[in-house]
């Protein structure tokens, strides 16, 4: 099961800052997503714009939401298909049993969906009996080295292409054990024909959906690899999982954010294959599934609406905001503890497994605001975790230290006489033990900050003191 | 006992009804300009943008052309001469005859077919892609399954914008693709398949299509 371990952030971060494969893989993933994004922004003069075009199309979803939910639901009746209301994980993965067993069904393809690892669906299934396979290709890496993802859109973005050929060294023992894999196109070659018989075999196909849409019933997927299109289209059955605020009103208002996903997700024009799926196999359909099936997740998001968190419900998972932080640069995905890593996981997860079991996330931010600025619905995280912060103290979660340190801080605040004295004598204290070096190697009480960087000791003089001067020399107004 | 529908549809109400965002308006479309074009520079926007996504774009004079076209493609990437073909007339009716040394059979693909040659419902310039639907001529599989997917365009397929092909499908269909109306699939295919899941190298040819190939034929497509 994908058990939250939030609460394990510090050890977590700890471990993957002095793990080098990690380090190599988050390396390669600095230097190539953020020009990558920024190549594609600058060839669409409209980018701009339709990112607020993309934000206020959410924020009228979120403001019509039973009304389009509704309309989706009976729009996907008229086709030939069901929609399955799932208000938490267990519900969802009930339902999804109970279909792949109507379908009779020994193995299941997968593409890749965040809502399948969210209700951890593949641990469910082969304690029932049903195997599942995943196709996308590093869903697949990571089903066989028995890992998590690390990233919402490359799931095995922290292996290196070594590990990859040791894993498929290890599990592919039917085949030549002197192949050479060392071109990477020999890799997935092999990956492609191991998953290609898995395909016909299997009774059912589940994937996830980027959106679905209310006027017609369809289900959305956007892909690269043309998995999620074989897996929805062998099997005798589909089952798209997706949740609640993917509703997109019409076809045309899926384009708006189709022109933002890609292009802050991997820096395409467009995904290689967008797919709307609508109902099952027609009469005179030659191929395509004879039942289709959409499970509707809640799992707590619903509570959100019309709350300060409501904004983090825009999310359409692009990722960006990941490959742009700082913290996850550093860490990877795994250090996060749950399904959705980086900035918006440092929402997410609180919001979804309880505050208390993510505590440290909120924190595991400069609020430095890059994930802000590239959010394609402008999703402002810096704020959203600051709320966290609050909700923390508030509810005295916080840990001792740091409340005590706020207490004391708040308390010199409320007295400014006090305040400038100490600021003054601080910063001379400072500047002394920086003995005319400008930094401070060693810093009583934070010994665990300058562990890894020096401290920059104050130049001058205190803000208050050269306010004061200034005022009184008329040089500011 | 109330059901996961009523206590979900309970809270996103009440959640709705106190939202700042309660009966926000729909923003307006926001259509790229770099679509709208016509003519020759929407035919030579199509091919920038299909070569961009690692398609190969040619173009022949009439439909007569594409047989020729197509054994062309095949024999310079030494590719064996077997396709398979929508049973849609805009290719199916094509004169294969013409060719001697291509195979030909007609049909969904079962996996085994390494090539196919469908039709489109709609060339997409904006970004190079093309759309196409599953239904009763066009079997899904024959646009996933094969290792080559050459696709035919003609000129009045070809449209500027996505909202164009959305059009180009409504109008098929009355006007309205609710109620069932949508084709089962409807994909907008840019390019080859790819994954960059390894190493974070882009490798082509993942689980679709290793070879996008599109013939646009400047002429109308045949009536049937």
């Amino acid at each position: 099961m994908f058990v939250p371990n939030s609460n394990a952030f510090p050890e977590k971060s700890s471990n993957a800052i002095a793990d080098p494969q990690l380090q190599e893989a988050l390396g390669l993933l600095r230097v190539q997503s953020i020009p990558n994004r920024l190549k594609a922004v600058d060839k669409l003069p409209e980018f701009e714009a339709l990112r607020d075009r993309a934000r206020d199309l959410k924020d009228h979803i979120l403001g019509h939401l039973d009304q389009y939910l509704l309309q989706f639901e009976e729009q996907v009746k008229l086709s030939g298909g069901e929609v399955h209301w799932c208000s938490d994980a267990e519900s969802a993965r009930q339902t999804i049993l109970r279909l792949c067993r109507e379908a009779g069904a020994k193995t299941v393809t997968k593409g890749k969906t965040m809502i399948g690892e969210e209700i951890s669906i593949n641990d469910f299934l082969s304690e029932n009996g049903i195997e599942p396979v995943e196709t996308d290709l590093g869903e697949y890496i990571i089903q066989l080295r028995k890992e998590t993802p690390s990233h919402i859109i490359g799931p095995a973005i922290h292996v290196t292409k070594r590990q990859v050929e040791q894993t498929f060294r290890e599990h592919h023992t039917d085949l030549e054990p002197a192949r050479s894999l060392e071109d990477p196109n020999a890799l997935m070659a092999e990956a492609r024909a191991k998953l290609r018989d898995r395909y016909f075999e299997a009774d059912v196909g589940i994937t996830g959906a980027n959106f679905f849409i209310a006027e017609t019933g369809s289900t959305v997927i956007v892909t690269n690899e043309g998995n999620g299109d074989l897996t929805q289209t062998l099997p005798k059955m589909h089952i798209a999982l997706t949740s609640i605020e993917k509703v997109v009103p019409t076809l045309d208002d899926a384009m708006t954010l189709l022109r933002v996903l890609p292009r802050s997700a991997t820096g395409q024009e467009l995904s290689v294959y967008v797919t709307f799926s609508t109902g099952p196999r027609r009469q005179t359909d030659p191929d395509g599934p004879k039942a289709f099936h959409v499970v509707l997740l809640d799992n707590g998001r619903s509570g959100y609406l019309g709350g300060p968190m409501q904004e983090m419900l825009r999310c359409i998972r692009c990722g960006a905001c990941m490959d742009h932080c700082p913290v996850y640069h550093a860490v990877g995905g795994h250090a996060y503890g749950w399904v959705y890593p980086g900035p918006i996981g440092s929402i997410l997860t609180p919001a979804l497994v309880g505050v208390e079991n993510a505590k440290h996330l909120p924190h595991a931010s400069s609020l430095c605001g890059r994930c802000e600025s590239v959010c394609p619905v402008r999703i402002p995280i810096p704020k959203l975790l600051r709320h966290w912060r609050e909700e923390e103290f508030t509810r005295g979660i916080t840990p001792a230290v740091q409340r005590s340190g706020l207490g004391l801080w708040a308390w010199f605040a409320k007295h400014p006489a006090l305040y400038r004295f100490a600021a003054r004598w601080g910063t001379r204290l400072l500047r002394l033990i920086a003995d005319g070096r400008g930094s401070v190697s060693v810093l009583p009480l934070a010994g665990g900050w300058t562990k890894h960087r020096d401290f920059p000791a104050p130049q001058g003089k205190t803000f208050h003191d050269q306010w004061r001067a200034q005022r009184s020399t008329g040089g500011a107004k | 006992m109330s059901t996961d529908r009523d206590r979900m549809l309970a809270t996103i109400r009440a959640g709705v009804s106190r939202s700042n965002t309660k009966g926000a308006p729909k923003p307006g479309p926001l259509v790229p300009e770099r679509g709208q074009q016509t003519g020759r520079a929407l035919v030579e926007l199509f091919r920038k943008q299909a070569e961009a996504a690692a398609a190969t774009v040619v173009e022949v004079a009439r439909a007569e052309d594409v047989p020729a076209a197509v054994a062309d493609y095949l024999r310079g990437r030494n590719l064996p001469p077997q396709i398979r073909l929508s049973p849609d007339a805009r290719v199916n009716a094509l004169d294969w005859k013409s060719q001697p040394l291509l195979e030909t059979s007609t049909g969904a693909s079962d996996g085994h077919d390494l090539a196919s040659v469908t039709p489109v419902l709609a060339g997409v310039a904006e970004t190079g892609t093309l759309m196409v639907h599953s239904g009763a001529a066009t079997p899904n599989t024959l646009h996933f399954l094969p290792e080559t997917h050459i696709a035919v365009v003609y000129a009045d397929e070809l449209v500027g914008t996505y909202e164009e092909g959305w059009k180009a499908l409504r109008a098929q269909r009355a006007g309205d693709l609710s109620k069932g109306a949508m084709p089962r699939t409807v994909s907008f295919v840019t390019g080859p398949s790819r994954s960059a899941d390894i190493g974070k190298i882009l490798l082509m040819g993942a689980h679709g299509p290793k070879r996008l190939h599109v013939i646009m034929v400047d002429a109308k497509r045949p009536r049937h």
